[in-house]
């Protein structure tokens, strides 16, 4: 018998002698969240919550407005390089000075060490508990490493992209991609319980939150 | 039972549930709960740690639980996902095993801890490498592969700091989620210049400084890893989805950067479908560290070209699930997330600590799933103890985002122990009865009186005696201001009042 086999027999058994009978699973939770995607409430709780951990909020109106905000980040952290996933649009970062790392062809592991910071965009963001979501997939967000390497992450998050609750995010997102829910920068709990920001990702995390103000 | 197969070869209960194997003792410890126990309270250091660390937490995951409007929803959604998925295991991880591997995965299948240890080995050996970096994992620290890799040459690199806290040290974990939690800073400090080569000498015990400490320790080693092992918070059937939910950034590292990524599980952390994340993702940060959401999830199917590790091994293992499995009541110990939250509620665990459990898995669900796991070895098994480490008080169950019904669990564990003792004692006669009052909480205060006028009948001694719900006994007799023959559930309740 290989391993397979057994283990699957033994579950088999163990499921028939412990009950073997689906129950009905009750769904009574909300699936869609208090505030409507992509309205101003949504936004504006995103920045609420995004903002009690830690990272920097920088609201826009407008899709213009993104490349000052951008730049200004950049200058301020004073990063004069930064990763851009091949399909980030040339207008979020027009007004950029620093110089710009296409990751086209892919750059290595100690590259990415050398940049200052990263531009990506977002598939989805969930105002009730303060996450973007990246998927590696998306032209704009890029493969895992480019967000994960470089110290400084500089996410821009569109209004129609957000959404109050966890269901409702989950039903946008594609799971074939690897894909990473972002809330806050790296930070751990692991001394005396306390939550300390910047660890092992990027420890320093600004969103340009484009929408209704 | 034995069966001889016919060709010479013997064989053990083939195809039947099985205990799990337990090759470097990380399910068992060496010595009854109330030993250790005792020693524990003795440890004034480690009391104030966990009093210090289980308040904050405690009151963190209150304030996020209470701003979620349908939790009791969740909980009871979370709570039927997983009675569903024990009632489909087999059929559900064959799913997984095709969706797996169509997206480009290896499955592999381990029927107890020195096979799944025997697995991972021969594939870091097949890589090359003779180091690799490791993301927190409970299952990987139950079958001892940290050991296992040593054995066979292979440097194993916890880089949670945590984990690391505990390595550094030689310490064994003693919390899900914070396997530190009995260090404070100070003594963290002092781990990390007595054992970190580069450590700057004037660190100070601020925790921003020791987490800088961690990173600049782990950076050179992430970027440089060739193979990277994890384990699993959930794995969706129908996807192929794995997911890591962690703070740091060293899963992201460990799942990332490496070319080989190995993933072990047990096979109980499986939930059907991808929209089954939404119950669980909403249930798991807020219980676990008190965040709305923890700082970091990632989830991928099997391999990505041009995106991490361009080889995935998953390795999906029995190690006495089976055994758990099989009992109707006793299964619930399988739905456990590994959120913490009953470890942090816990009056007996926070004082005691996860080292008087013996087992890496413990406080309330491990006084549960540890001896169902390893199964009672008769009378002497320390893990017949583990039952009674609870005075059943019942804040583990109001706690427990996927609602294990843990006193009810402990009840039925002890009658169990009962069972394996044999030859019943005055004790186990007033434990019977006590097990029997459980539906009724005034029977039950009668039956804890019963079991109070035993101990002072002089049985007290005996270590199957102690500390069963008069915990006191063992208990208040420390520093608590509590005399000697009240019970837990008398202290306590006197205790809310002041
Ligand atoms: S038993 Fe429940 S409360 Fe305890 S760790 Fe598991 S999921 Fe969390």
């Amino acid at each position: 018998m290989t391993a397979r086999d057994e283990v699957l027999a033994r579950l088999r058994a163990a499921r028939d002698a412990g009950g073997a009978t689906p129950p009905d699973v009750p769904r009574g939770y909300r699936r869609t969240g208090a505030f409507a995607p992509g309205s101003a409430e949504v936004v504006a709780r995103l920045d609420e919550t995004l903002t009690d951990y830690r990272a920097t909020v920088h609201r826009v109106a407008d899709e213009d407005d993104v490349s000052e905000a951008v730049a200004r980040v950049l200058e301020e952290a004073g990063a004069t390089t930064f990763v851009a996933p091949p399909g980030l649009p040339a207008r979020w970062v027009a007004a950029v000075t620093a110089r710009v790392r296409p990751d086209e062809p892919p750059l290595s592991v100690a590259e990415l060490d050398r940049v200052d910071a990263v531009v990506t965009g977002a598939a989805v963001a969930i105002a009730d508990t303060g996450t973007f979501v990246l998927d590696a997939l998306a032209p704009d967000q890029g493969r895992r490493a480019i967000s994960l390497v470089p110290d400084h992450h500089v996410c821009v998050v569109r209004a129609d992209a957000v959404v109050s609750s966890v269901p409702e995010a989950l039903a946008r997102l594609d799971p074939d991609g690897p894909l990473t829910f972002v809330s806050g920068p790296s930070a751990t709990s692991d001394i005396e319980l306390d939550r300390v920001e910047g660890v092992h990702g990027p420890r320093r995390l600004d969103v340009v939150l484009v929408g209704p103000m | 039972m034995t069966t001889d197969l016919g060709n010479g070869r013997m064989t053990t209960d083939l195809g039947m549930p099985t205990v799990a194997s337990d090759p470097h003792h990380h399910l068992r410890g060496t010595e009854p709960f109330p030993v250790a126990a005792h020693r524990a309270l003795a440890d004034t250091q480690l009391r104030q740690n966990l009093g210090h660390a289980t308040r904050t937490i405690r009151a963190k995951r209150a304030g996020v639980v209470g701003e979620v409007d349908d939790w009791e929803e969740l909980r009871r959604a979370g709570e039927g996902v997983k009675a569903d998925v024990m009632a489909r295991l087999p059929e559900l991880l064959e799913q997984l095993e095709a969706s797996v591997t169509a997206r480009g995965g290896v499955v592999h299948w381990a029927r107890d801890a020195e096979e799944a240890n025997r697995i991972v080995v021969d594939l870091v050996r097949e890589t090359g490498s003779d180091e690799v970096v490791k993301v927190k994992s409970m299952a990987t620290q139950e079958t001892g592969l940290n050991e296992a890799l040593g054995a066979a040459g292979i440097a194993a690199l916890e880089t949670d700091l945590a984990e690391l806290i505990v390595q550094l040290s030689d310490d064994t974990p003693s919390h899900f989620l914070v396997p530190a939690i009995h260090r404070n800073r100070s003594e963290i400090r002092d781990i990390f210049l007595r054992e970190m080569p580069d450590v700057d000498p004037a660190l100070t015990d601020e925790p921003r400084r020791l987490a800088m400490a961690a990173r600049t320790h782990l950076r050179r080693k992430f970027l440089s890893a060739t193979v990277g092992i994890s384990g699993v918070n959930f794995a969706v059937a129908d996807t192929g989805t794995i997911s890591v939910v962690e703070s740091e950034g060293n899963g992201r590292m460990c799942l990332t950067l490496p070319d080989t990524l190995i993933t072990v599980m047990g096979v109980e952390k499986i939930v059907p479908t991808w929209s089954d994340l939404e119950v669980f993702l909403q249930l798991l940060p807020r219980s676990s560290t008190g965040e709305r959401m923890n700082p970091y999830t990632s989830t991928w199917s099997g391999v990505t070209p041009g995106d991490g590790p361009q080889a995935f091994h998953l390795v999906l293992m029995d190690n006495g699930r089976s055994n758990v499995l099989a009992s109707p009541d006793g299964r619930q110990a399988l739905h456990c997330i590994r959120c913490s939250a009953c470890l942090n509620v816990c009056p007996v665990y926070e004082r005691t600590g996860g080292h008087a459990y013996g087992s890496i898995y413990p406080g309330p669900i491990g006084a549960v799933l540890s001896p169902q796991l390893t199964g009672i070895d008769g009378p002497d098994d320390v893990n017949a103890s583990l039952p009674y480490a609870s005075s059943l008080c019942g804040a583990c169950f109001d706690a427990c985002p996927v609602r294990i019904d843990i006193p009810h669990l402990l009840v039925q564990q002890r009658a169990a122990a009962v069972e394996a003792h044999g030859r019943p004692t005055a004790q186990d006669v007033a434990m019977r009865a006590a097990a029997t009052a459980m539906a009724s909480p005034r029977r039950f205060s009668l039956a804890e009186r019963a079991l109070r006028l035993g101990r002072l009948l002089g049985r007290s001694g005996r270590i199957r005696s102690v500390p069963g719900p008069g915990a006191s006994a063992w208990f208040g007799a420390r520093d608590m201001p509590a005399p000697p023959t009240e019970t837990f559930r008398e202290w306590w309740a006197r205790r809310d009042r002041t």
